[in-house]
């Protein structure tokens, strides 16, 4: 089947400012502050020019070539900053690439966001209506699909009020909702579906399904919610720094993705850049000890471990709370643990160097590879740094009743710790009276 | 499938098929003005009346300023008709210039996330514009009707000044929006420029009090043969034309328009990363 899509040695380029401010735009001030101060600087016959060091290039994506095939429902999964925004903003030309080529057969339509183009003031059904010419519909073919956006968005009764006062939940629904209805044979989807409850993440998960499936439309979908791709997507595309490192199928495509960090050579997750956060502090280095066994980033199951991360602090920063996730190998979260529950004045850290320990007792998992991801927020307030798959471990043992059979993650990835108990002269109509 | 149209994407493209693509994104262009036209409507009290209530506060107080205080002469045209027949044009070219230069950065969020010809916001912020220009219309027509002032056949000719105050607002808007996206410096400068430009142009007196050597030159401010325009076309022969100024006029408006558009369409491309 031939190709809608073909990319060929993709590459992006930005130019990053350092020191200087921190917006993406210039001031007039800025450029006639540097053109000052290199002519001072020629003039007196000192030093290099200051501009040769504050731009610094970066290459969110590079040198990527991929084809895709009408059908597809192609998953990109990549950790922060790997370059799967830039590669969307490429396809849906937002952004022109700096080198390379991308053919295109077909319409697309782009949801890089949901309820781009909303106006808080204007009522559902005008929204409805800007939205839908927002991303590419024109006014017949949106009225033509009114009823059905309504429909799925449950909105009837609040169709004539304006969107600023509907719930955070109708607001994301009505989006989705327009965004679902458009009839492009190319979907772009950028992680949209992180927000909103399961149930409407699961309809909407559908209804991409249903749109590639019965109407043979190409769905590109980037998401970090690895389970989703797994199960929806037909293909995996793995972007890593913004180079590609691997294209085929969905599932090969999320294991590697979960394998360097599975290797525990170094950690590269760590140093890696840009990640989100605010970056006030820092996570620089993170260890696992297994307490029981003396070993490291190996445990069996009910080992006690300790986790201790080393941060260090920018900006003086209060009630720091730090949270780990641990994900198993199919990346389904499997524990989650926050220390804001805990004393607020535990986190108050000074500048520089710090370090926190976490001990995880009598871990229940098992027999797999885990990774965990760390960060560390100011509660409610703002992500400082996050880093996913900052470790990886793996539990090599979990028969911990000696039963010769092992718990491995196939059968679920908790162990739970039970008691059975084996009451043979049970008399007849006994347990349905157990209650009273 | 195959014959549908293919889009190439590849670096200095942006350009391919411009206009076809400005065409197939116009219903775009019309629910961004019927936005905001809505919006303002909604947010304000009194809506759509401040279109009216801005100008005619204005002409009162040039009335009385130029006309009354300063003694200005008006060839016996009522001076409130002179002043408000320059207000029109020069409100509408101070709103349109100052409305697209930051529509831009007013939509920052729909040009980091949606793809459409960028050229898009500026003119839709001018349409809207054109629409307050209509209505203000309406307040003109009262007054001469009041000073029983009767244009002749030259009123006719009003479409061709609003397309040279068209041209001008939208060329220069153009111009600024794209700096604005890059250098935020200019969202100061243009209210400046809207600021100084009401008493550098002919709003609040008649171009005849201008020395004649200095006509010529004068009239490179494009909005001064607009509103000459303006005035000859309501007020008839009462209001003297300097043809030759107006010639220079139009060919100012139309290089802006030219020289907005060029730079707009070189710097477009790169929005989305800056913006």
């Amino acid at each position: 089947m031939a190709s809608v899509i073909s990319v060929e040695k993709l590459s992006k380029k930005y130019l990053l400012r350092h020191q200087g401010t921190k917006e993406p735009y210039l001031a007039l001030r800025d450029i006639l502050a540097e053109k000052i101060k290199n002519t001072g600087s020629r003039l007196l016959g000192s030093g290099p020019p200051a501009a040769a060091t504050r731009l610094e290039e970066f290459w969110a994506l590079n040198d990527v070539s991929f084809e895709v095939e009408q059908g597809d429902r192609i998953g990109i999964i990549g950790s922060n900053g790997a370059g799967k925004s830039t590669l969307l903003k490429i396809l849906s030309r937002i952004t022109e690439p700096s080198k390379g080529t991308v053919r295109i057969r077909g319409r697309v339509a782009s949801l890089l966001e949901v309820g781009t183009g909303f106006h808080p003031e204007l009522t559902g059904r005008e929204n409805i209506f800007l939205n839908g010419a927002v991303l590419g519909m024109g006014h017949a073919e949106i009225r033509a699909r009114f009823d059905q956006i309504v429909d799925f968005a449950e909105i009837e009764k609040f169709l004539d009020t304006p969107v600023k006062r509907y719930s955070s939940g109708m607001y994301m629904r009505l989006a989705f909702a327009v965004a679902a209805h458009l009839e492009p044979e190319i979907l772009v989807v950028d992680e949209v579906l992180a927000v909103g409850d399961a149930q409407f993440q699961a309809k909407c998960l559908g209804k991409m399904e249903e749109v590639s499936n019965r109407q043979g439309r190409t769905v590109l979908f980037v998401s970090h919610n690895l389970a989703a791709v797994r199960s929806l997507c037909t293909k995996g595309l793995l972007l890593e720094n913004g180079t590609l490192n691997y294209f085929g199928s969905a599932a090969e495509a999320v294991e590697r993705y979960l394998a360097p960090r599975q290797q525990g050579e170094g950690r590269p997750a760590l140093r890696r850049v840009p990640r989100s956060g605010t970056s006030k502090v820092a996570i620089v280095d993170a260890a696992l000890l297994n307490l029981t066994r003396k070993s490291r980033e190996e445990a069996e199951v009910l080992d006690d471990l300790l986790l201790t991360i080393c941060y260090e602090v920018h900006q003086p920063v209060k009630y720091l709370a730090f949270e780990w996730a641990i994900r198993d190998s199919r990346g389904a979260a499997v524990a989650f643990s926050s220390s804001a529950p805990m004393d607020r004045y535990l986190f108050t850290p000074a500048l520089g160097a710090n370090r926190v320990e976490c001990r995880l007792k009598r871990i229940p998992l098992s027999i797999g590879r885990y990774s965990i991801d760390l960060s560390v927020t100011i509660p409610n307030i703002e992500c400082l740094d996050a880093v996913e798959g900052a470790l990886v471990f793996s539990v090599t043992q979990c028969d911990p009743y000696q039963t010769g059979s092992q718990y491995r993650l196939e059968r679920g990835p908790v162990f739970v710790e039970t008691e059975w108990i084996a009451d043979n002269k049970i008399a007849a109509g006994e347990l349905s009276g157990a209650g009273s | 499938m195959a014959q549908l149209n293919e889009i190439i994407i590849k670096p200095g493209m942006g350009a391919a098929h411009y206009w076809r693509e400005l065409w197939r994104y116009r219903e775009l262009f019309l629910f961004l003005a019927w936005r905001d036209i809505l919006v303002r409507y909604k947010q304000t009290v009194i809506g759509i009346a401040w279109s009216v209530i801005r100008p005619l506060l204005t002409m009162v107080v040039f009335t009385v300023v130029f006309g009354k205080l300063a003694k200005l002469p008006a060839n016996g045209v009522p001076y409130p008709v002179l002043v408000y027949a320059a207000l029109l044009p020069w409100q509408f070219f101070a709103n349109a210039l100052s409305e697209s230069s930051n529509s831009l950065i007013d939509n920052s969020n729909l040009l980091a996330k949606v793809y459409f010809p960028r050229v898009i916001l500026p003119a839709s912020a001018v349409t809207v514009c054109l629409v307050d220009f209509l209505i203000s219309c309406i307040l003109l027509a009262g007054l001469m009707l009041w000073y029983r002032v009767v244009p002749g056949w030259e009123i006719v000719l009003i479409p061709v000044f609003l397309g040279l105050a068209l041209l001008a607002s939208l060329g220069a808007g153009l111009w600024l929006a794209a700096l604005n996206v890059k250098y935020r410096d200019f969202r100061y400068v243009v209210p400046f420029v809207v600021q100084v430009g009401l008493y550098v142009s002919p709003v609040g007196f008649s171009t005849a009090i201008v020395p004649e050597r200095w006509r010529l030159l004068y009239f490179l401010n494009p909005m001064v043969g607009v509103i000459d325009g303006f005035r000859w076309a309501l007020l008839g022969d009462a209001y003297q034309v300097h043809w030759s100024g107006m010639c220079a006029g139009a060919v100012m408006a139309v290089i802006l328009m030219v020289f907005g558009l060029w730079y707009f369409r070189r710097t477009e491309r790169g929005f989305a990363d800056v913006v």
